[in-house]
């Protein structure tokens, strides 16, 4: 892939401003977005060295995770060539074979963990159908609100809400309480931006915050309750269920503001730390680098995150705004949630760092979604 | 995702784009709340960063830096010259955390060392919800280091001691053993477990969650190894003696035996074997009747032998000179319901006359004379029916009858022998009263400076009478010709008790004994030997017992080069010694 060549260039935007103009031209017409693909490859970057370290030094991990960022990065340049009107087309088709597959897991699913959240297709890799709705779901309502006109009409926006509330149960089903608020709310910031009204918005948060109760005594499972109480007071069961906050808390505050060194961490690298490798893998980057390393890669998340947010404000049809306001809202969600429950702020949800976790899936899928809104930047429809 | 197979189907989906520019105050919006969270999550990771640190920190170490205890080197047991009894030797032993450790991975382990597949993966069953279970213990080194090097995950290794028992069964009632995990059960191991053990020192580690040693710290005390334990047995003398103890015990199938050596002119025990013995190299094979240390806490009636130191009172209260006659006649008396007897009427008989007949009625008729009270306190002085001074474990105490409660009969009982219990080893510590000019020595198995000076119970001139009579005994005519030794003037004094049953005393089961002294020109040596019911024709102490305390004694002298004392052979020791 061609855009690795570029990958010593500082991400840092106007170094060069003539260049930059001309390479913008060049890259606007393979339909990639250059800051955003630096930002996400120096991110990619950081990612293989702290998994290095994470995984005791396994270079077949490191291979393996680069696999995965070669082909999600590959997804990634041929979903920016999709022209935008084909994912208006796809996206009801996406979105009723996400739900099929939601299905499907529920019927026929393989059971791990305690959850039953993969589906096992003869002759297909192994795949959580609900990664699949992360996409699909931003993709429909995005192109339902596009289709509908803004500002949408109440009746609109509770048929919206419908269409979102179909797989959210479903995914609750499985039961995986965590993804089906993130694909939620995923589906609600479309609406947001869209132009919800004020007084829905205030009247949504009342009612959360009054089911909040309620859901607690008839949608949560215990495993659920045991996390939230756990997430209160971890020193309840310090050897069980509060180990891996505890662990993670340790390994953060012991490395101070410069760490440790790299792989010189030693509740990582002596194994106290649980998943240090998937979900807390930024408690190995705490400990080892220290708070300097933290605040640079919650820097490289927020430049994203502007780099985003540029995107979705200037793409040239709605539906290209809405969908990537969606996703770059959603992205930076999951950090919050990932570090958040690192470091005892929220309860453990089971949320990957984006992009540096390891794990083949939500790679592919995140730089998918990278993708598409690089179609909706570059492409131009009037 | 995109599934091309929808394009065509997609045509009603048409893109009526209506302009709507989304209000910048909605981004902005977005953009402070994501700026906020921000902040927060910063915020949240700087407090545990720089707030909590030291804390969490001292957390993290206690995780990982544990204090672990060095075993320390169990002190040797030796010989007075310095011949290894008990030695320890690193040896590695290997253990798992069954919870970690991967039941797969139980036929490769158990081919690795050689042990069965199924014992081991039962044991993993049972211990599944521990953390902690031995695999093989006491490993040759090389053995272990194979095994680890296979990397299953939750097999780990400690060094530990293992003791070894070079002399075996030889030595193994005197020296005990350790059990296991190297602590003292039995013999001196037990009494001198602190003496031996040493202290264990301490060393700091960092372990992962594994419980692997990564690196060491530093080591906060160093094991400080137990002290030697120099003993005064004779490592030689205590193969001879136990080979001919165990010759006998087999020959009569006696119940068991005992033979005690002593240097009397210090107490030295040189030697002390028991039979049935049991070897402590191998746990497996124990039993408790095999481990007992008879010679210390087993209890016998000592019947004749007793007779010496009744003649010995006598001499001492100065009635009686050696030559002074005791009309024995007819061969029995009667007293109370109790008819006392000798072999047969041995008439006149002088002192002499009476230890090498073994005369019943004579030491009868002198004891009478001389009253109880002055018969005890001679048996109390030899220190029999006491604790001996070795404080070793399990040791019989033995009982002498207080003069107070004994009538005619008990005193007469008394004067040969019957009515008291001794250990073998309290029987041959009084006998070094004859031995070394009338003065009792305390035995002793551990080799010290210091020594516990003797106690004069009689008169020098007395025991060196004593020690002529003795002498007949082994001499044509006497009761223990058969103790006899080439070359040497050996005395002692044959002993033959019936063994106390339910009914009283059996007449079929005996204890056969014999006590002695050599060499009787100078005496040095003390030798007791004790056979608990020899089985057959043969039962007499001068039977059984006196060939074996001729044996060891012949061959304890040569092996002490003793010079020959014997006035026949005592030209070719002086040729031989020019």
């Amino acid at each position: 892939m061609a855009s690795t060549d570029f990958s010593h260039q500082m991400p840092v935007a106007g170094a060069n401003q003539a260049g930059f103009e001309r390479s913008k031209v060049l890259f606007a017409r393979i339909h990639i977005d250059l800051p955003l693909l630096i930002l996400l490859i120096v991110l990619c970057a950081s990612g293989l060295l702290i998994l290095y370290s994470a995984s005791g030094q396994s270079i077949a991990m490191v291979q393996k995770q680069a696999i995965h960022y070669l082909i999600g990065f590959t997804v990634l340049v041929v979903a920016a060539q999709i022209p935008p009107r084909i994912y208006q087309l796809l996206a009801p088709w996406a979105y009723l074979l996400g739900i099929l597959a939601l299905i499907g897991v529920l019927v026929m699913g393989v059971t791990g963990k305690g959850a039953q959240r993969w589906l096992a297709i003869p002759g297909l890799p192994r795949f959580q159908p609900s990664e699949l709705m992360k996409l699909a779901l931003p993709l429909l309502v995005a192109w339902y609100m596009a289709t509908k006109g803004s500002p949408p009409k109440l009746f609109t926006l509770a048929k919206a809400m419908v269409l979102i509330a179909i797989p959210l149960v479903l995914i609750l089903k499985q039961p995986d309480l965590g993804t089906s608020i993130l694909i939620g709310t995923s589906g609600l910031i479309v609406l947001f931006f869209a132009g919800m009204p004020w007084w829905i918005i205030f009247s949504m948060i009342g009612t959360v915050a009054a089911c909040a109760p309620l859901m607690w005594f008839f949608v949560m499972h215990s495993y659920q309750k045991q996390r939230v109480l756990t997430f209160l007071n971890p020193e309840s069961d310090p050897l069980g269920s509060g180990w891996n906050i505890i662990q993670s808390k340790t390994a953060i505050g012991s490395g101070g503001i410069e760490g440790k060194g790299w792989m010189q961490g030693t509740q990582s690298q002596l194994e106290f730390l649980p998943e240090s490798h998937t979900d807390f893998i930024i408690a190995v980057l705490a400990e080892e680098l220290g708070l300097i390393g933290v605040l640079l890669l919650l820097t490289l998340y927020f430049l994203i995150l502007l780099r985003g947010l540029h995107i979705a404000a200037k793409c040239s049809t709605l539906f290209g705004r809405l969908l990537s306001g969606s996703l770059i809202v959603t992205f930076f969600i999951y950090v919050f949630v990932n570090i958040g429950m690192v470091s005892g702020l929220l309860p453990v949800v089971g949320v990957p760092l984006p992009l540096v976790s390891w794990g083949g899936t939500s790679v592919v899928s995140l730089l998918a979604g990278f993708g598409i809104m690089m179609s909706m930047y570059t492409h131009d429809v009037k | 995702m995109a599934n091309p197979r929808t394009k065509k189907a997609a045509t009603t989906a048409l893109t009526t784009t209506v302009e709507y520019r989304i209000p910048v105050w909605r981004f902005a919006l977005v953009l402070g709340v994501f700026l906020f969270l921000l902040i927060v999550v910063a915020g949240r990771m700087g407090y545990l960063h720089l707030v909590n640190q030291s804390f969490l920190a001292a957390q993290g170490e206690q995780r990982m830096v544990r204090d672990e205890s060095i075993p320390a080197l169990r002190g040797d047991i030796e010989d007075r010259y310095g011949e290894p009894l008990a030695v320890s030797s690193p040896v590695t032993s290997l253990w798992l955390n069954p919870k970690l450790f991967d039941a797969a991975n139980a036929p490769k382990l158990a081919a690795s060392l050689g042990i069965s597949t199924n014992k081991l993966t039962r044991r993993l069953k049972r211990n599944r919800q521990q953390g902690f279970m031995y695999v093989q213990r006491h490993l040759p080194p090389e053995k272990a280091n194979k095994v680890l090097a296979l990397k299953m995950r939750g097999v780990f290794s400690e060094t530990e001691y293992r003791r070894f028992y070079p002399a075996s069964e030889v030595t193994s009632h005197v020296v005990g053993m350790t059990n296991i995990d190297g602590k003292g059960q039995e013999g001196l191991e037990l009494a001198y477990e602190d003496w031996l053990q040493g202290t264990s020192g301490q060393q700091r580690v960092v372990k992962d969650l594994l419980g692997n040693v990564i690196k060491q710290l530093n080591v906060s005390a160093v094991a400080e190894p137990g002290n030697d334990l120099k003993l005064t047995l004779d490592l030689r003398l205590q193969y001879l003696a136990y080979r001919e103890l165990k010759a006998v015990v087999q020959a009569h199938k006696a119940n068991w035996g005992s033979a005690v050596l002593l240097d009397a002119r210090n107490g030295d025990i040189l030697a002390l074997v028991n039979r049935p013995s049991y070897n402590p190299n191998n746990r497996a094979t124990l039993n408790a009747k095999d481990m007992r240390n008879r010679a210390l806490t087993d209890m016998v009636e000592p019947g004749s032998t007793m007779k010496a130191f009744t003649v010995a009172a006598a001499l001492k209260q100065g009635k009686y000179k050696a030559d002074s006659i005791v009309n024995t006649s007819p061969g029995y008396m009667r007293i109370k319901h109790k008819t006392i007897r000798d072999h047969r009427d041995y008439g006149r008989l002088d002192l002499t006359g009476i230890i090498r007949k073994s005369s019943n009625i004579g030491v009868t008729k002198l004891a009478h004379e001389m009253g109880a009270e002055y018969l005890w306190s001679m048996l109390h002085d030899a220190k029999l029916g006491q604790a001996t001074a070795l404080g070793f474990p399990g040791e019989a105490v033995g009982h002498l009858p207080y003069p107070q409660k004994l009538d005619k009969l008990g005193l007469a009982t008394l004067s040969y022998g019957y009515g008291l219990s001794v250990t073998p080893l309290q029987l041959a510590q009084a006998y070094t009263a004859f031995a070394n000019h009338g003065c009792v020595q305390e035995a002793r198995l551990i080799l010290t400076n210091t020594q516990t000076p003797c106690e004069q119970i009689m008169p020098e001139a007395v025991a060196k009478d004593m020690s002529e009579m003795l002498e007949t005994v082994t001499q044509k005519g006497g009761t223990g010709t058969r103790a006899k030794v080439e070359g040497y003037r050996v005395g002692g004094k044959t002993g033959t008790s019936h063994k106390v049953g339910k009914e009283g005393y059996q007449d079929s089961e005996y204890t056969s004994i014999f006590a002695g002294i050599a060499p009787i020109s100078d005496p040095r040596f003390v030798l007791v030997v004790v056979i608990d019911q020899p089985q057959g024709q043969e039962y007499y102490g001068g039977e059984v017992a006196a060939p074996v305390f001729g044996r060891i004694m012949e061959e304890a002298m040569r092996t002490l080069q003793i010079a020959p004392d014997q006035s026949k052979d005592f030209h070719v020791a002086e040729i031989s010694t020019l």
